[in-house]
């Protein structure tokens, strides 16, 4: 297949960036959407012209390096699906495909498609964790944990942090991949004891970077790994509980 | 050239005593002095992670980089299948002597009796670790943890989540290094590439990294260097690692003197979507708990062109259970790849390139249901038919083996120490504890035994010498000098200004190093390469094409670099490969086989470790034996028949 590819291009941090048009042609439909890019990027390097940056590492939906808007849609159109999982299969002969990076005030952009997640790792820096020491851990089986609770527990663990979900919100807002992680861990039995700490620290982290939430549920959506929403409304009830809880520390 | 005496410091006494034994005999380094202590920890997977959190708790100062965006990238994140450990919960008769006993034999006698045990031992305190963590192992229904059992192993041993283990244990690792981080006791690095180790006096004193985004090249010093970089099944170029995964940490610190130890026992995964097309970036792979219910198989006839429902029973070749009765389609890793692969050779080959062979579950779905077989493989299902856009409840699956795991790596002793003092390498950057072939689910326990529960007491030993001495300044001329021939490296990949693209280069690496050392090796193909591999790297200097500049992000810079070390490793396997004239493990000589096709052992010659030194010329290393003694358990012959 033929396709013609809107990329966006920006050279660093303080570039003003902008798109440029590429013609790809003898595009197989096996190929995934990034090995396109790969192909594209080695007749860019033979023409003399530099490649377009993009991150990706494990290539089978895990890790979650990868991401980019395609078509304005975060990691493009097939849903539950991160970007280096989507294959030209999903394309038509013919089309043009825009392709950018996140757009949110708390991922700058670095260069081309790639961009900076770092405010992730500060909120789980700020909480996402239970604190036990190497060495302290209790005999696994002495805290039984319902079935259920762990499917559900593992449902929020699933996120890849790849970002999806702040690029997809109007609001650049962080709370499906935050909430998460609180989720996660406050589910467990064995994360109980930090609960609400633990929500505190990291909604209010989450804040010092990101949007608020006015619940357009489009991260859900975009989401590759399909965290639901309802682990949004448990963090915010967690929330409310933490503030007068923790009221008295602060 | 003179090379360091290997001295592997295994305690002597019974293996059981041995750790705590050992343990007891190390130096201490009392709590208020451990923060007078640096240390630098290269990567932050598993082991470096667990490493650089466990070292802070303990109150080290700990500096731990990255080259990717956030420490949850790394590619222990895509391990699928388990984490072995000896609790024996299942009542099945496992115990700590069964599974060192299991690791050893799977590892075809070739590592280390006291590592192994250890390992085993380790294998209990890193559930319970875990599982405090809150990591969400699968549970039963009465709240207590599940288990199943993996190839190689005849009880259900192994800890699991839904098809994400490593994901879920990673991100344990990593939540308690960034509570750390929190706490301002790891310093965290990211985007950051270690290019070197800084060498004063033959110790490693430190550091020099680039800045991914900026280019800019700094020197870190410390008391002591860990380096947790994985492995290096990349110099396949198509493998089931991520496409960052890299040797240059192993490789950069062997050039400085690190012994490397066999790096020709690689491991080749039998179930992997074979490679579509020549844009193919990566192999995926199919978990291999798959062999559970589904059948290999190939046409009878190398000509068969047939679908493969048109093909009826009689005319088909079940291969695996015909060779191997006793084991059929669970035969280990090893052996189930070298057996698809004489099936692909011999013409059987099967889809348009015909270079796979048949998984099927047609008489899984007859016997079970779709559902019951759905309940346990759709995500794979699903996985695979995203890739290939077959159905594989329809028609059989389509797999071959590819590069997957590198059982060799730095040599370390028991303290997992390097041949350099003051350098240490954890996990799969390691040589230590899978000998010549890696059971399933034992790599997560190594990578995370090292991390949390090995090095924190170990390095203890080696810093306590230098109470009161401050790290070397990087001011010194040691780091001065290694910067220098970086930069100088760095203009030279900038200024190639070929014709070809690095990725092509290291495509043609990649098929070399396949055919020549990969499933099967021979001498005449190890020479072919040995004199091959020289010229494709000269070539690769002179006309590959590097564009951009060093200044800012440039991917083609990183690859290009990574691709050198790349090329040099690809010869020391080869060198490796060539002088040890036996079959073990993923190790297979052509020359050393049964008449069936088994792998032939030389127990007389070659129950040893060979540790390489570098030379300056990457074809002739200089090679030192470790001799491996065993004591506990029978050298015997592995069979699965
Ligand atoms: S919640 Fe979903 S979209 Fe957001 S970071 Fe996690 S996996 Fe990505
Ligand atoms: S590259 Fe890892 S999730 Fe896409």
């Amino acid at each position: 297949m033929n396709i013609t590819l809107r990329a966006w291009r920006q050279a660093g941090p303080s570039d003003e960036g902008g798109f440029e048009t590429y013609q790809v042609s003898d595009v197989s439909s096996d190929m995934s959407f990034l090995e396109m890019l790969d192909v594209l990027n080695e007749r860019l390097t033979l023409e003399g012209l530099e490649p377009i940056a993009f991150d990706s590492d494990c290539r089978e939906g895990i890790c979650g390096a990868c991401g980019v808007m395609i078509n304005g849609r975060a990691h493009g159109p097939q849903a539950a699906t991160a970007t280096c999982q989507l294959h030209m299969r999903s394309f038509e002969d013919g089309d043009t495909i825009t392709v950018e990076p996140w757009r949110a005030a708390a991922f700058a952009v670095i260069r081309d498609l790639v961009v900076d997640r770092s405010a992730f790792d500060r909120i789980i820096e700020a909480g996402g964790f239970i604190t036990v020491a190497t060495g302290s851990a209790p005999e696994a089986n002495l805290t039984p944990v319902p079935k259920e609770t762990a499917e559900t527990a593992f449902d929020a663990a699933a996120c890849i942090g790849c970002g999806a979900c702040v690029a997809a919100c109007p609001n650049s807002a962080a709370q499906l991949f935050t909430a998460a992680k609180a989720s996660h861990l406050s589910l467990l039995p064995q994360g109980g004891a930090e609960r609400y700490v633990r929500t505190e620290r990291m909604v209010d982290t989450m804040e010092r970077f990101f949007g608020s939430c006015t619940n357009h549920g489009e991260c859900e959506a975009a989401c590759p790994k399909q965290i639901s929403i309802d682990f949004i409304a448990m963090m915010n009830r967690d929330y409310v509980k933490a503030k007068v809880k923790n009221r008295g520390n602060a | 050239m003179s090379t360091v005496r290997l001295d592997a410091k295994t305690p002597p006494g019974p293996l059981a005593d041995a750790w705590d034994n050992h343990r007891f005999s190390l130096k201490l380094v009392n709590p208020a002095n451990k923060r007078h202590f640096k240390i630098i920890v290269i990567g932050t997977g598993l082991a470096g992670a667990s490493a650089a959190a466990t070292l802070a708790e303990l109150g080290y100062q700990v500096d731990a980089f990255t080259f990717h965006d956030t420490p949850r990238r790394a590619h222990s994140i895509a391990a699928q299948g388990g984490i072995n450990a000896a609790k024996n919960y299942r009542n099945d008769g496992d115990s700590v002597d069964r599974l060192f006993y299991d690791t050893i034999k799977g590892g075809d006698f070739r590592s280390r009796e006291a590592n192994v045990y250890r390992l085993a031992q380790l294998s209990l305190n890193i559930i319970d670790q875990a599982t405090a963590q809150g990591v969400p192992f699968a549970r039963e229904y009465g709240g207590l943890l599940d288990n199943r059992s993996f190839g190689g192993a005849q009880v259900a041993r192994t800890f699991y989540s839904r098809g994400q283990t490593g994901q879920q244990l990673l991100l344990g690792a990593y939540q308690a290094m960034a509570r750390q981080v929190g706490l301002g006791t790891v310093k965290l690095w990211v985007r950051t590439e270690f290019m070197d180790v800084v060498l004063k006096e033959g110790r490693a004193v430190g550091v020099v990294v680039r800045d991914l985004l900026t280019g800019e090249i700094t020197s870190h010093s410390a008391h002591a260097v860990v380096l947790c970089t994985g492995g290096y099944s990349n110099v396949y170029y198509l493998s089931t690692n991520a496409m960052t995964c890299n040797a240059t940490a192993i490789w950069r610190a062997h050039r400085r003197g690190a012994a490397f130890a066999n790096p020709c026992f690689t491991q080749i995964h039998p179930t992997c979507i074979p490679a579509a097309e020549d844009f193919q970036s990566k192999l995926t792979l199919m978990s291999e708990s798959l062999r559970n219910d589904g059948r290999v198989w190939v046409p009878a006839s190398p000509d068969d062109d047939r679908p493969p429902r048109q093909i009826p029973e009689s005319d088909r070749d079940y291969y695996l259970e015909r060779v191997y009765p006793a084991f059929g389609n669970l035969v280990p890793r090893d052996v189930a790849s070298r057996a698809a692969k004489r099936m692909v050779d011999a013409g059987h080959g099967v889809g348009a390139r015909k270079n796979g062979v048949y998984l099927d579950f047609q008489d899984a779905i007859a016997r079970l249901g779709r559902e019951a077989v759905a309940a346990r493989y759709d995500n794979l299902m699903e996985m695979y038919n995203r890739i290939t856009d077959e159905d594989p409840y329809q028609d059989p699956m389509r797999i071959y083996p590819a590069p997957h795991y590198t059982m060799g790596g730095l040599w370390v002793d028991y303290n997992l120490m390097t041949t350099i003092p003051g350098l240490y390498a954890l996990g799969e950057a390691n040589f230590s504890d899978h000998g010549a072939n890696r059971l399933g689910a034992s790599a997560l326990m190594q990578g995370l035994a090292d991390g949390y529960f090995v090095l924190p007491y170990t390095i203890g030993d080696y810093v306590a010498e230098f109470l009161n001495e401050s790290p070397v300044p990087t001011t010194d001329e040691a780091f001065a000098q290694t910067e220098a021939e970086l930069r100088e490296r760095i203009s030279g990949l900038l200024s190639m200004n070929g014709n070809r693209t690095v990725d092509d280069f290291h495509r043609q690496l990649g098929r070399v190093v396949w055919d020549e050392c990969g499933m099967s090796r021979s001498e005449e193909g190890l020479d072919r390469a040995l004199t091959y591999l020289p010229d494709l790297y000269e070539e690769f200097r002179s006309d590959a094409r590097v564009p951009g500049d060093g200044e800012s992000l440039n991917q083609t810079l990183e690859k290009a670099a990574r691709l050198e070390d790349f090329f040099e490793l690809a010869m020391a396997m080869c060198v490796d490969a060539r002088h040890r004239e036996e079959s073990c493990g993923g190790h297979f000589r052509v020359e050393h086989q049964t008449p069936q096709g088994e792998a032939v052992r030389d127990d007389e010659q070659f129950t040893m470790v060979s540790a390489w030194f570098w030379t300056g010329d990457p074809t002739r290393p200089l090679l030192q034996e470790e001799p491996l003694a065993f004591e506990n358990v029978q050298l015997t012959t592995r069979s699965y028949k």
